[in-house]
């Protein structure tokens, strides 16, 4: 289990990575953010001694503690699942707003990512089986798709599914209207305005596993063992599956952690496209409200997921490669 | 040359018959010439020797012949009849017109193969039994989980290994071990011919010692017959009843072991005999051969030998010597030189004389020697 | 923001691939030798960069410039049609050619040479400081680019296209610095150079002349990749309303199109071709990519068999095709056979 032990302790660097840039960032801004952030918050409404205490942990303005210090505190807070309030939101705490997002990009861009690997991966092995064939054409077609601007296509498709044909929904992540709870009305509406967004993210998403799987399989239908197999008699199906595609998948499987990082930017955008109600939204609204505290605490969130990701990933290769299993 | 008669011809049927095979790499102008016209006869129970450079073809050939070739390959021509009864010729066929079911349904079944080293030829991710297991499931298709277990230890055990490596990975195993499984995994289905293809090259030489034995052993029980290719001449000494030399695709000699290593009659063959040091014996200066094999895209005309030959003559450059019996002696001993007509003043290093007919040992069962 | 796995060599994660050694990788002489894809892709670029060099004095209006024809779709006048105030849409993407496809080239260089140096002396020297590179390297990697730049530019206002260009190059360098750390690995235990360094051939003579050579496939394979996420990410910005809208780039194009209600009114024309152009320059360098895979891994290749012999076989069922041509110089049978 050496490999697995050496991944969690590098996702434990990375975390504390994470968290320690996300401590600086404000600290590097020019001008007060403090300043800005608590004019803004109390034309809201009342400010609370706890919130402008947090508040003042969170940047820095506690200059008596010096930096360490404030670093300890930081780290404090985040044990505590303070994350700070919201300005966009208030007065709701930038966890609870974090907490209602979060479950609809998961499931978003999970699925979608998901559907998109296994769909790239099948058509990336069946390309390389049968050279010559057809299935040739697609490796220019998914690239085009794979080259353009997400964001710009999922415009495209709104135009054309949504306003043009009336085929989906254009935007938000249900119909109004309907309660959040696991019932048909509900989740029949949430499947159908989800499927613009994640079939926009899946046809862009294929180009990468289809290309990997077919290079991957075409360095892997020249060793040996495949001849062996088949000079073994054994069906089609088997050597392609088991002895082939089995094999040139490990290094896809490597490359999904670590690409998923992309995959995070790029799906955050079509969600703003389609205003549904994911993280990247409310990333947005974020920005544009200069919600400092729900932006840092969407970040951290975004690199901890990813993380979390990366080790899935990570448990399913060392299921699938005995080799990774020996003690080094 | 004179015709050969065909005196001492081996009474065994014949399993497998190449003749006329021609291999290519590539098409149209391009195309590399690999193996050219090359005819061999595997008997049931032989070991044949197919002995030459890198590059000579040898590989080429066979793999060509079980068509099992890589791309670019292309079989250009000859034909590869496969024997399984020589009582029944209706159940003769030709490879190179064979279907994939059929060549499917043949393969491992009645041909295995065994590759140079296993190094990389066990699914790295499947356990041994699995790769046994796949082995029995595709041709047994009535059999039974349990039966096919059953077989899995009986065929590790023909070649020694503990049973409990069933479950291991084969990244677990030494070199020499992963090759004993692939021996085991080829014999699953007592084929009647395995090919081997430098199995022992990348083994150190104590354990190449002991998987030749253990090859030579399951031969005299099960009677397959062995098609051994190496480049390893001091090798087949001791394994082949009958050698090929393979030079720039074609074949330049074939003899029985002992006659080959007696008395070479090809001066390629000799120039190999010479590369190898004898432990016994006085010791003498060793000689390679001169030069590098030929570009096969563009080889020389006449006799592709020639520019390395210490005797080449004239005729040598122009004109292609045939694959014939050398006089005065009969016997199956096929040489492709112009030496080799006859002439007395033949250079000594190819006119020595043959070794005595000896019965012995393993090669009781070879070809009679005159 | 699409991923960049997949087109770099594969047989760089295998660990696998035997080094190409310098002059074995010679250029074709004539360019009808390469492959469709490839010439098609250097076509589509030279079409982008021409379109950026001589972008500002073919444009037939000044982008900025509003008119009377407002949402026009596209006609004589306009080719492309015009926005919402008039503004000609073909001009500014004629203009706005230059800034998106610099900000994506030159992010990509920069981040190419930093990935160059990162990568190979992570490869090269090993040990402490290798394994230290080697977590860096993996530590940007994971963090996810776009939402970086979001909270970056968020809390530096008036960040312009520099700011954005130097954050992405200091950030996209990660990829090619784990696949070119990868392949030197490998290298470094081949045979020549072991041979160098017992010759005594100093560190960074071997890198620069033993090592990099060998990997100048990938080095430009990496280079084309980080442009693509140069320019998808500059693009994603602007459109975001984070980068620099001041400027035109196609990006900007997008911003506006998307602030004034391009897509409700169905102007089309307005949005689909900063897109498109972005998409076609993308596309380019993928396939370019894809040749210079076929490059480094001959397997690629279309096997150097014939179309109709290769679609008599495939490549998975494992069987040599039999053609048994008329072959007049066949050598003689000899006399004697069995």
């Amino acid at each position: 289990m050496a490999y697995l032990g050496r991944r969690i302790g590098f996702y434990l660097v990375t975390a504390w990575a994470a968290i320690t840039i996300n401590f600086f960032i404000p600290r590097l801004m020019p001008g007060n953010p403090v300043q800005i952030l608590l004019s803004r918050l109390s034309g809201n409404g009342e400010l609370t001694p706890r919130m402008v205490h947090d508040l003042t942990i969170a940047f820095g303005l506690n200059t008596k503690t010096g930096l360490l210090g404030q670093y300890g505190q930081y780290w404090v807070q985040l044990f505590h699942g303070n994350l700070g309030t919201s300005v966009t939101y208030y007065p709701s705490t930038v966890a609870q707003v974090v907490a209602t997002a979060l479950p609809w990009t998961v499931i978003l861009i999970g699925t979608a990512t998901v559907i998109a690997y296994v769909i790239g991966t099948v058509l990336g092995t069946l390309s390389a089986w049968r050279r010559g064939s057809v299935l040739d054409g697609l490796l220019p077609a998914t690239t085009f798709l794979y080259a353009m601007p997400l964001f710009w296509l999922a415009l495209v498709a709104i135009e054309l599914f949504g306003v043009r044909l009336h085929w989906f929904p254009t935007s938000g992540g249900e119909t109004q209207g309907i309660p959040i709870a696991f019932t048909g009305q509900f989740l029949s509406s949430a499947v159908d305005h989800s499927i613009l967004p994640a079939g926009v993210i899946v046809v862009t998403l294929v180009a990468g596993p289809l290309l990997g799987m077919r290079n991957m399989m075409v360095t892997t239908l020249n060793q040996d063992y495949v001849l062996v197999a088949q000079a073994k008699g054994l069906s089609q199906r088997r050597v392609m599956v088991m002895y082939a595609a089995r094999n040139a998948i490990l290094p896809t499987i490597a490359n999904f952690a670590l690409s998923l990082g992309f995959v995070v930017s790029g799906a955050l955008l079509v969600e703003i496209v389609f205003s549904y109600p994911g993280i990247g939204y409310i990333l947005l609204q974020a920005v544009s409200n200069e919600d400092y505290p729900l932006m840092q605490a969407i970040f951290l969130i975004i690199v901890l997921a990813v993380l979390v990701a990366n080790l899935l990933a990570d448990l399913v290769y060392v299921v699938l490669d005995p080799r990774s299993r020996q003690e080094a | 040359m004179t015709a050969s008669q065909p005196a001492a011809a081996d009474p065994r049927p014949e399993v497998l018959e190449i003749s006329g095979l021609c291999v290519e790499y590539g098409e149209g102008p391009q195309a590399v010439r690999a193996v050219i016209d090359v005819d061999l006869v595997l008997h049931r129970g032989e070991v044949v020797g197919l002995a030459g450079e890198s590059g000579s073809g040898k590989s080429t050939l066979a793999y060509g012949a079980t068509r099992l070739l890589r791309p670019p390959g292309v079989i250009t021509g000859g034909s590869v009849l496969f024997h399984p009864d020589r009582d029944r010729p209706e159940l003769t066929i030709d490879l190179l017109d064979a279907g994939i079911d059929e060549l499917r349904r043949l393969r491992w079944q009645e041909l295995a193969i065994v590759l140079q080293s296993a190094m990389n030829a066990l699914n790295p991710v499947l356990t041994v039994e699995t790769q046994l297991n796949d082995t029995l499931a595709a041709h047994l298709p009535g059999s039974t989980r349990a039966s096919r277990r059953e077989r899995a230890v009986e065929l590790l055990g023909l070649v020694g290994i503990n049973p409990d490596r069933l479950r291991s990975y084969p990244h677990e195993l030494s070199g020499g071990m992963k090759q004993r499984v692939m021996i085991a995994m080829a014999l699953a289905l007592e084929p009647q011919v395995v090919i081997m293809d430098e199995p022992t090259t990348a083994l150190d030489v104590v354990t190449q010692r002991e998987i030749l034995e253990q090859v030579i052993e399951l031969r005299d029980s099960l009677g397959f017959s062995v098609l051994f290719i190496t480049h390893d001449l001091s090798l087949l000494l001791e394994l082949a009843d009958r050698i090929a030399v393979m030079y720039a695709g074609r074949l330049v000699e074939t003899a029985g072991a002992r006659q080959l290593f007696a008395a070479p009659r090809h001066p390629y063959t000799a120039g190999l005999l010479a590369s190898f040091p004898s432990l016994h014996g006085e010791r003498h200066v060793m000689t390679g051969i001169p030069g590098s094999p030929p570009d096969l895209r563009n080889p020389p005309p006449g006799c592709p030998f020639h520019p390395r030959c210490g005797f080449a003559e004239p005729q040598c450059r122009q004109v292609m010597p045939p694959l014939a019996a050398p006089h005065p002696l009969a016997g199956d001993r096929l040489v492709a030189c112009w030496l080799q007509d006859g002439r007395p003043d033949r250079p000594g290093v190819v006119a020595r004389p043959e070794p005595p007919a000896r019965p012995a040992g393993r090669m009781a069962t070879g070809p009679v020697q005159p | 923001m699409a991923t960049p796995y997949g087109a770099t060599p594969p047989a760089a994660d295998a660990g696998e691939l035997t080094p190409v050694a310098t002059q074995s990788v010679h250029l074709r002489r004539h360019w009808r030798r390469y492959p469709f894809k490839v010439i098609l892709g250097f076509g589509l670029l030279a079409a982008m960069v021409l379109m950026a060099v001589i972008g500002p004095f073919v444009a037939p209006y000044d982008p900025t410039a509003i008119g009377p024809d407002v949402l026009a779709a596209p006609s004589a006048a306009h080719l492309l049609g015009t926005t919402n105030t008039g503004q000609d849409v073909l001009s500014q993407l004629l203009v706005g050619a230059r800034v998106t496809l610099l900000v994506g080239f030159g992010a990509g260089a920069v981040a190419t040479v930093l990935s160059v140096i990162v990568g190979i002396s992570a490869g090269y020297y090993g040990g402490a400081g290798g394994e230290l590179l080697s977590m860096l390297t993996n530590i940007f990697l994971i963090i996810p680019l776009l939402p970086l730049l979001v909270v970056l530019t968020a809390f530096l206002p008036g960040a312009g296209s520099l700011i954005v260009a130097v954050v992405i190059s200091l950030t996209a360098w990660a990829w090619g610095a784990r696949v070119l750390r990868a392949q030197t690995l490998t290298l470094r235990k081949s045979d020549f150079v072991q041979a160098a360094r017992a010759a005594g051939e100093r560190g960074w003579r071997i890198i620069l002349f033993e090592i990099l050579p060998n990997e100048l496939a990938i080095v430009a394979s990496s280079f084309l990749f980080t442009v693509i996420t140069a320019i998808l990410t500059d693009a994603g910005l602007i459109f975001l309303g984070l980068g620099d809208t001041s400027q035109w780039s196609w990006g900007a194009i997008l911003f506006w199109a998307q602030n004034n209600e391009a897509l409700g009114t169905g102007a089309w024309w307005w949005f689909v071709p900063p897109g498109l152009c972005i998409a076609l320059t993308g596309t380019s360098l993928a396939l370019i990519n894809f040749g210079i895979d076929e490059l480094i891994n001959p397997s690629l290749r279309a096997a150097g068999l014939s179309r109709k012999t290769s679609r008599a076989m495939t490549t998975g069922q494992g069987l040599t095709p039999v053609r048994r041509a008329e072959r007049a110089d066949l050598t003689a049978a000899s006399g004697a056979r069995r």
